[in-house]
């Protein structure tokens, strides 16, 4: 079964890694077509996540990379050695066929391939193109290579992570990854929506590095309207808000081996009810100007409540209260033993033809009509050359298996 | 038609959006995609208009820095929704709509009976997006929630922080957790658009904040979803099951930078010998003799004899305090340009508005400037996400002040 959603677009997919596969990833789970081209000869990794940890038992290889599995779930994969120029002419005829070609290649290896978007006009005049790489295809840094803690950096991301006359914490994981691959995938759909209304094809050149830096706006014009920069003393402090302004609000010690609370004051209601529970008694905390002024001691005052309890035991008695709170969860927390994430169906089991049942991330958001649909893994190596070659193209049987003896597939 | 006069992709899509704090972005960014968004607000104002930082520190709602941002491009409207008439007006508005967004408290537009289920049966073409929390029916729908619970619940704060556990794990800046709940809105938005071309039904779409999280964590949700194990954070790097090695620097002026992934090959090998001599830095670090044996190498190194093989982990440990050294020496700009021109990724860790005003950045007309013409002058935003000449994204005009396009009300009676 499949998403019927988006099951009229074809997608002749390069994508790799996190910031491109992820794009297609959404596309192929509301049931669009996602064509992976992979090469042969080096086994398709050019995505190195094909052969790279983490591993389901003790199995390697390119069949065996657990983050390929759940990046590309829902996904064809087919084999083209474009080295051939029968290679070249296969992948010419499935571009014929398809809504829009995608890649995060580094800037300009399409275009070596051969396949740059004046030869994808040729073979299907409006031919959606979208590129993704770490600083896009125009400016003085397209050839500078990224990955999603580089993107983190150059972007603004990074330095709003940490605590005052620390280095930078930055995000623990590649962040902009996953949103190089959604805004690529919005760049994608809106480059559709617009070929459906107007007929017209186009390149859309993605740029994580801007997609990144569009998601730190109100610092930005702190800086561009008031003069004030986020760097300079006493910044960043990310535990605090920046905007809006609210005190206490940060992340407390509990009881436990690296034990956390997260809980805030959005307004003298809610700090009225923290100062209940926690019975602190100070004058100063009464308003929030005097929260700010005091929040140091503010913090230490929550910090003698907090440290002695249960993370998950101390939220739910501040939610009894109306007030946001929620222990920092582990991975086990929230994977295995939360009750909101199974009750949506937040990690569904994919079958994938080597690893087996393996569980996945899901989307978060459910559709009434045309909900998303993730139940095949990740392509094998060339997993669909038949359905593609054979059952889109019309290649018999005999044709692929002398394409195979040829080494284009 | 100059592409900065081009309708964008959303162009004809006509987006009602209830103001809130977790729905402004997928507002500001479907109205940077063309579509006409007109955001609803109480006659009074959005409490956000309440939020700093302003301009000039002069606490007003037509100057929150905040409202500024997030509703660029929308127009806006005044409506009491507690008020029969207006729910009235709103119904008459939404009849109008391709797309309602909202990011109410599950259960109140019920009560006022002008949600989806109540309107659905006038509209069956109209996409209602809903972005909550946790979603609109799970077992924690009704906690109370803010950007901090979400990305601490939902798994980035695991992840964040320093090699020392003493010390909090952090969240990240931006409001991050709404912006990805709004992200994921977004593309709601466009793949029911484009299922609706194909059956003309609309739908109603349930986004989870929480959910969100959850699932852009990469190695903090896989590595356990896979392997059963829980990674653990670590300062500037990724949370990992097994330590990684520093990849920070503190250049001479003062700015930290990303060294990235240490050389492995003979010629990156080169290319940082080359660079050391020709700073003159090359008598100054001991270990010069490993990064030449590193030049001469056959093959790359190969991580997994890191450690075993004596040779190899002298060269490769010597190539990541060579990179490092090379930072302390220079200026941090320096340092990203020189590598890079070399051909080795690296990062110079920004602060958000020093971004804005990069070299490559503004020749990518990333900052853009925006008219206020009620202040008398223009003001530098973030631009867009892409750039896609047939379609553009940009920001039309400033965001709405109080009522400002009352007008589209007055039109529907």
């Amino acid at each position: 079964m499949k998403s019927e959603a988006l099951s009229h677009i074809r997608i002749c997919d390069f994508t790799g890694q996190l910031a491109g596969a992820g794009a297609t990833r959404w596309m192929a789970a509301f049931g669009a077509e996602i064509i992976r081209i992979e090469d042969p000869v080096r086994l398709g990794k050019w995505d190195v996540l094909r052969g790279t940890s983490p591993f389901v038992d003790e199995r390697r290889g390119h069949e065996f990379g657990g983050c390929f599995n759940n990046h590309n779930v829902e996904k064809l994969g087919i084999t083209l050695n474009l080295r051939t120029e029968r290679g070249k002419e296969l992948l010419t005829e499935i571009i014929a066929v398809s809504d829009a070609v995608t890649e995060n290649f580094a800037a300009g290896v399409l275009e070596r391939l051969g396949f740059g978007y004046d030869r994808l006009k040729e073979i299907k005049p409006d031919i959606l193109y979208v590129s993704n790489c770490g600083f896009g295809h125009v400016g003085p840094y397209r050839k500078y290579k990224t990955w999603g803690p580089i993107v983190q950096a150059c972007c603004g991301l990074t330095f709003t992570s940490g605590l005052p006359d620390m280095p930078s914490a930055g995000w623990g994981y590649s962040y902009m990854d996953h949103h190089g691959g959604n805004f690529m995938a919005m760049a994608i759909m809106a480059g559709l929506i617009h070929r459906s209304r107007t007929g017209e094809g186009q390149w859309i050149d993605m740029s994580c590095t801007d997609a990144g830096a569009t998601m730190l706006g109100p610092a930005v014009l702190d800086y561009t309207a008031n003069g004030r920069p986020l760097r300079r003393d006493g910044m960043p402090n990310s535990n605090r808000s920046q905007f809006p302004a609210m005190a206490p609000h940060g992340i407390y010690e509990a009881d436990g081996h690296d034990s956390w609370l997260a809980l805030a004051a959005r307004d003298d209601r809610d700090w009225n009810a923290i100062a209940g529970l926690m019975a602190i008694d100070d004058r100063r905390f009464d308003d929030l100007a005097g929260r700010l002024a005091y929040e140091d001691e503010l913090d230490d005052a929550v910090r003698r409540w907090t440290s002695a309890l249960d993370r998950f035991e101390a939220a739910a008695e501040l939610q009894t209260l109306g007030v946001p709170a929620a222990g920092v969860a582990k991975p086990v927390d929230r994977i295995d033993n939360d009750p909101n994430t199974e009750a949506w169906g937040l990690w569904p089991t994919v079958t994938h033809g080597e690893m087996g049942r393996v569980r996945v991330d899901g989307i978060p958001a459910h559709f009434s009509e045309t909900d998303w649909v993730l139940e095949c893994g990740g392509p094998l190596l060339g997993q669909h050359n038949r359905q593609i070659l054979g059952g889109l193209l019309g290649y018999s049987d005999a044709d692929l298996a002398d394409l195979a003896a040829e080494g284009v597939i | 038609m100059a592409a900065n006069e081009l309708p964008g992709a959303l162009a004809g899509i006509r987006v009602v959006e209830l103001a809130g704090e977790a729905s402004a972005y997928a507002g500001l960014l479907l109205a940077g995609m063309g579509a006409e968004v007109v955001v609803v607000e109480p006659s009074d104002g959005h409490h956000t208009r309440g939020f700093d930082p302003f301009l000039n520190d002069e606490p007003d709602p037509e100057r929150s820095l905040w409202w500024w941002h997030y509703n660029a491009s929308k127009l806006g409207v005044t409506l009491d929704l507690g008020k029969e008439d207006d729910r009235d007006r709103f119904r008459s508005l939404v009849a109008t709509a391709d797309v309602v967004l909202e990011s109410e408290r599950p259960g109140r537009l019920a009560d006022l009976g002008i949600d989806h289920d109540t309107l659905r049966a006038d509209h069956p073409e109209l996409i209602w997006v809903s972005l909550t929390p946790f979603g609109r029916s799970g077992p924690r729908s009704q906690e109370e929630s803010i950007d901090l619970t979400v990305l601490a619940a939902g798994g980035p704060v695991w992840s964040c922080g320093y090699d020392d556990h003493a010390i909090p794990p952090q969240r990240g800046g931006g409001n991050q957790g709404y912006q990805t709940g709004s992200i994921f809105a977004v593309l709601s938005v466009q793949t029911a658009l484009l299922a609706r071309d194909r059956t003309g039904q609309g739908q109603f779409v349930d986004v989870n904040m929480h959910a969100a999280a959850n699932v852009t964590t990469e190695f903090g949700s896989v590595q356990w979803l896979v392997a059963g194990d829980e990674v653990q954070r670590q300062t500037g790097r990724h949370a990992a099951v097994e330590p990684t090695t520093f990849t920070r620097a503190l250049s001479v002026d003062g700015i930290d930078v990303n060294t990235g992934f240490p050389p492995r090959s003979a010629r990156d090998f080169s290319v940082v010998v080359e660079w050391m001599e020709s700073l003159g830095l090359r008598d100054q670090f001991e270990e010069f003799f490993f990064l030449e044996m590193g030049a001469q190498l056959e093959e790359d190194l190969h991580l997994s004899q890191v450690g075993q093989d004596p040779e190899v982990t002298a060269m490769f440990g010597a190539a990541r305090e060579a990179v490092r050294f090379i930072a302390q020496n220079i200026t941090a700009y320096e340092f990203f340009i020189g590598a890079q021109e070399r051909g080795l990724a690296v990062g110079i860790i920004y602060s958000p508005e020093e971004v804005l005003a990069d070299p490559h950045f503004k020749e990518r007309g990333f900052p853009v400037e925006v008219e206020h013409e009620d202040l008398g002058r223009s003001f530098t935003y973030v631009g867009a996400p892409y750039i896609a000449p047939k379609s553009p994204y940009r920001i039309r005009h400033r965001a709405p002040h109080v009522g400002e396009h009352n007008q589209i009300l007055e039109a529907l009676s």
